[in-house]
């Protein structure tokens, strides 16, 4: 079990970048080894110049967004690559939250299998969302409410966003995927039964014992 | 009770084990491939919650992305993947899961070995941690490409529960002149449609033009799925897809094959399937593609000019396209014929397959690489380069001074050592052009293996049809 999703309110960073990659969320030097500093690795070249500086004009170098918890970005964030570091290295960074008017796919499968919330906004929404913390960084405080999937910064507007209703339960309980495929195995064994009788060339091994 | 589906609904729906709402299907997968990159992490959960491997049986793995691709090599050869690759080793021996090792002659890119070895096949569903596996759509084969959680689910459960595409094809109409090749048709296509235009998508790549692709080049095609923003890709399998898979050593023989071969045939689109999306690109007259931007959809003809992003009425798109060519170090009304280039990268598991290096020595033999250009050949299996030896390929490319190396993702991706040094210009065959992908500042534009060849030996982007021999 991971811990249930609750209501919190942190610094919202704005990022209105469309086509965000993962290349560019986990740069690919982070992927050599089981033990990387993905939070370092976060937005690696954006963050950092080629001497390991920071860029002082990247939002999350700057205050109050270098203690980022929530994250609005432009179309199609988390593109590219497959890799799940990317969900990964926001969260070692500290992000809970992504915002976007949309997401890739495999990312997006990623986010919520670790409890990464990817919440799909309006794009007037996000755009107003983004002038808001640019003009006011002071005022950056933004609330997340999963339960009534709603974003307020301080006490101005407060916003909505969309988030299927299983993903969004399975949130709130802190689900484990793989546990609640496993109450399905008598099913799955039933498929496959099934299945070998009308397609049996489809499950012959493809790893014969005589070579592990 | 097939009339009025698609390929890719009568291939989900014959694998799916229980439906649940949200459009959620928990779907069979019949085949698991692992790569060392994504798959620690996954063993590492199981070992934790003490769950066992379900189906090693139908479970392969490889060392492919952090390899070293140097001509003569072992697992040290790069030291900063040892940990990787020991931990793939270690997983598959403990799990009994078979595993081609950097020294078997079987090891290869994940999805280039899946088809070579006959695991992929039309009709089945096959997973793996990465997200080009889409490629074997190319045979009729939902290839579905995912994170580490999912390695770990399939593993754990041999299924995944996904959310169930919806519908998408693509008709590639009228019939590319010669030298166009299947990467010009999905850079087009991308081009054409845009980066994000398949989300929630299982694209099926259809028309003349897909038909008359030979089978490695519908693998090209739908590798680059991933580049369309789609799910998975897929191509209706026909004979020529059955004479390639016959013989391989996974492939079903005797009383199975004919089963299969059965089944096979009648896995395509009925003619009134219906497609919630439904779109058409004309091939004819298309000149090679190359990529001058930061994006796939960066796309022109390389007999056109760099695009001057004030003309594009989208703001967004506006100032992404400035970004980009100020990133490239390029200028709006360029002929992108000509660009000189510092280095030439030929494989992947889009490009680097035998027909590939086929035709990028088609350009090469008798040529020279251009002084200053550094290119090199990496075959994209061990299997490729044996057949690629055995025609000679190699001797062409090491005479014409391009490199001849061992099989791996090599340049793609740039986690081993085969890295474009900061500030070059890189032609790759390969599928992402982001920044920094094949290195810290490193410019990537991709092109087909024949456009790669020519621009390595004339030093810059040239139409490969003009070298055509
Ligand atoms: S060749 Fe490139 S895209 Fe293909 S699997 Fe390797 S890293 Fe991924």
């Amino acid at each position: 079990m991971r811990k249930p999703f609750t209501a919190f309110r942190g610094i919202a960073a704005p990022l209105p970048l469309s086509n965000v990659n993962t290349d560019a969320i986990i740069p690919s030097d982070y992927l050599r080894s089981e033990t990387t500093d993905l939070a370092r690795g976060l937005f690696g070249r954006w963050r950092f110049d080629a001497e390991g500086k920071e860029r002082p004009d990247f939002v999350l170098n700057r205050p109050p967004f270098r203690r980022a918890e929530i994250l609005f970005a432009g179309e199609n964030f988390g593109c590219g690559s497959s890799r799940e570091a990317a969900a990964w290295a926001l969260q070692r960074f500290g992000i809970r939250v992504v915002a976007a008017p949309s997401f890739a796919d495999i990312f997006y499968e990623n986010a919520f299998r670790n409890g990464l919330l990817a919440a799909v906004v309006a794009p007037d929404d996000l755009a107003a969302m983004v002038a808001a913390l640019e003009a006011h960084p002071d005022d950056a405080q933004v609330e997340v409410d999963l339960a009534s999937q709603t974003l307020v910064r301080g006490n101005a507007a407060r916003i909505g966003f969309q988030v299927p209703a299983f993903r969004r339960e399975a949130l709130l309980r802190g689900d484990d995927e793989i546990a609640g495929t496993l109450r399905h195995v008598e099913t799955i064994g039933r498929y496959v039964a099934d299945d070998r009788a009308r397609r049996g060339w489809a499950h012959r091994a493809i790893a014969p014992k005589e070579n592990p | 009770m097939t009339a009025g589906a698609t390929l890719f609904e009568k291939v989900w729906n014959a694998h799916v084990v229980q439906r649940f709402d949200g459009d959620r299907d928990l779907i069979f997968i019949d085949r698991h491939v692992l790569q060392e990159t994504t798959s620690a992490a996954a063993f590492t959960g199981l070992k934790r919650n003490g769950r066992p491997v379900v189906h090693p049986e139908l479970t392969l793995a490889t060392q492919d992305h952090i390899v070293s691709t140097e001509p003569v090599r072992d697992e040290t050869s790069n030291p900063g993947g040892l940990e990787l690759m020991r931990l793939m080793r270690a997983n598959a021996a403990a799990h009994g899961i078979r595993h081609f090792g950097i020294e078997d002659p079987r090891q290869g890119i994940v999805h280039v070995i899946g088809p070579e070895l006959g695991a992929a096949l039309p009709g089945l569903t096959l997973a793996c941690g990465d997200s080009h596996t889409a490629t074997v759509g190319g045979l009729g084969c939902l290839g579905i490409g995912v994170g580490t959680s999912e390695v770990e689910h399939v593993l754990a459960t041999q299924t995944l529960l996904l959310q169930r595409p919806k519908t998408m094809r693509i008709r590639f109409d009228g019939r590319p002149g010669p030298g166009v090749a299947a990467k010009d048709l999905i850079l087009a296509a991308i081009g054409k449609f845009g980066i994000s235009a398949g989300r929630a998508h299982a694209v099926e790549y259809a028309g003349a033009a897909i038909q008359a692709l030979p089978v490695e080049g519908r693998l090209t095609v739908c590798n680059m799925s991933i580049e369309l923003g789609a799910r998975l890709g897929v191509i209706a399998p026909d004979d020529a897809t059955f004479q390639y898979i016959a013989g391989r050593p996974y492939a079903p023989r005797g009383q199975d094959w004919e089963a299969a071969l059965a089944e096979w045939r009648t896995l395509a689109s009925t003619p009134d399937a219906v497609f919630a999306r439904d779109v058409a690109i004309d091939c004819a007259g298309l000149a090679p593609q190359v990529t001058w931007g930061t994006t796939q959809e960066d796309v022109i003809g390389v007999d056109g000019r760099i695009p001057d992003p004030a003309t594009y009425g989208d703001r967004d798109r506006r100032q992404r396209a400035a970004a980009a060519l100020r990133y490239m170090d390029l200028k709006p009304g360029d002929a992108m014929e000509g660009l000189k280039v510092d280095i030439v990268f030929i494989g992947s598991c889009t490009n680097g397959r035998l027909s590939d290096l086929e035709a990028a020595a088609r350009v090469a033999r008798g040529r020279k690489v251009a002084p200053r250009v550094r290119a090199i050949v990496v075959p994209g299996s061990a299997q490729v380069k044996r057949e690629a030896e055995a025609q000679g390929l190699d001797r062409v490319f090491l005479e014409a001074g391009f490199e001849w190396r061992s099989p791996g993702c090599s340049m793609c991706v740039s986690i081993n050592q085969d890295v474009v040094p900061p500030g070059q210009r890189c032609l790759a065959t390969s599928n992402r052009n982001f920044e920094n992908r094949q290195g810290p500042a490193s410019r990537t534009h991709l092109a087909s293996p024949a456009m790669a060849a020519a621009a390595a030996v004339t030093g810059a982007i040239t139409d490969s049809r003009k070298l055509a021999t």
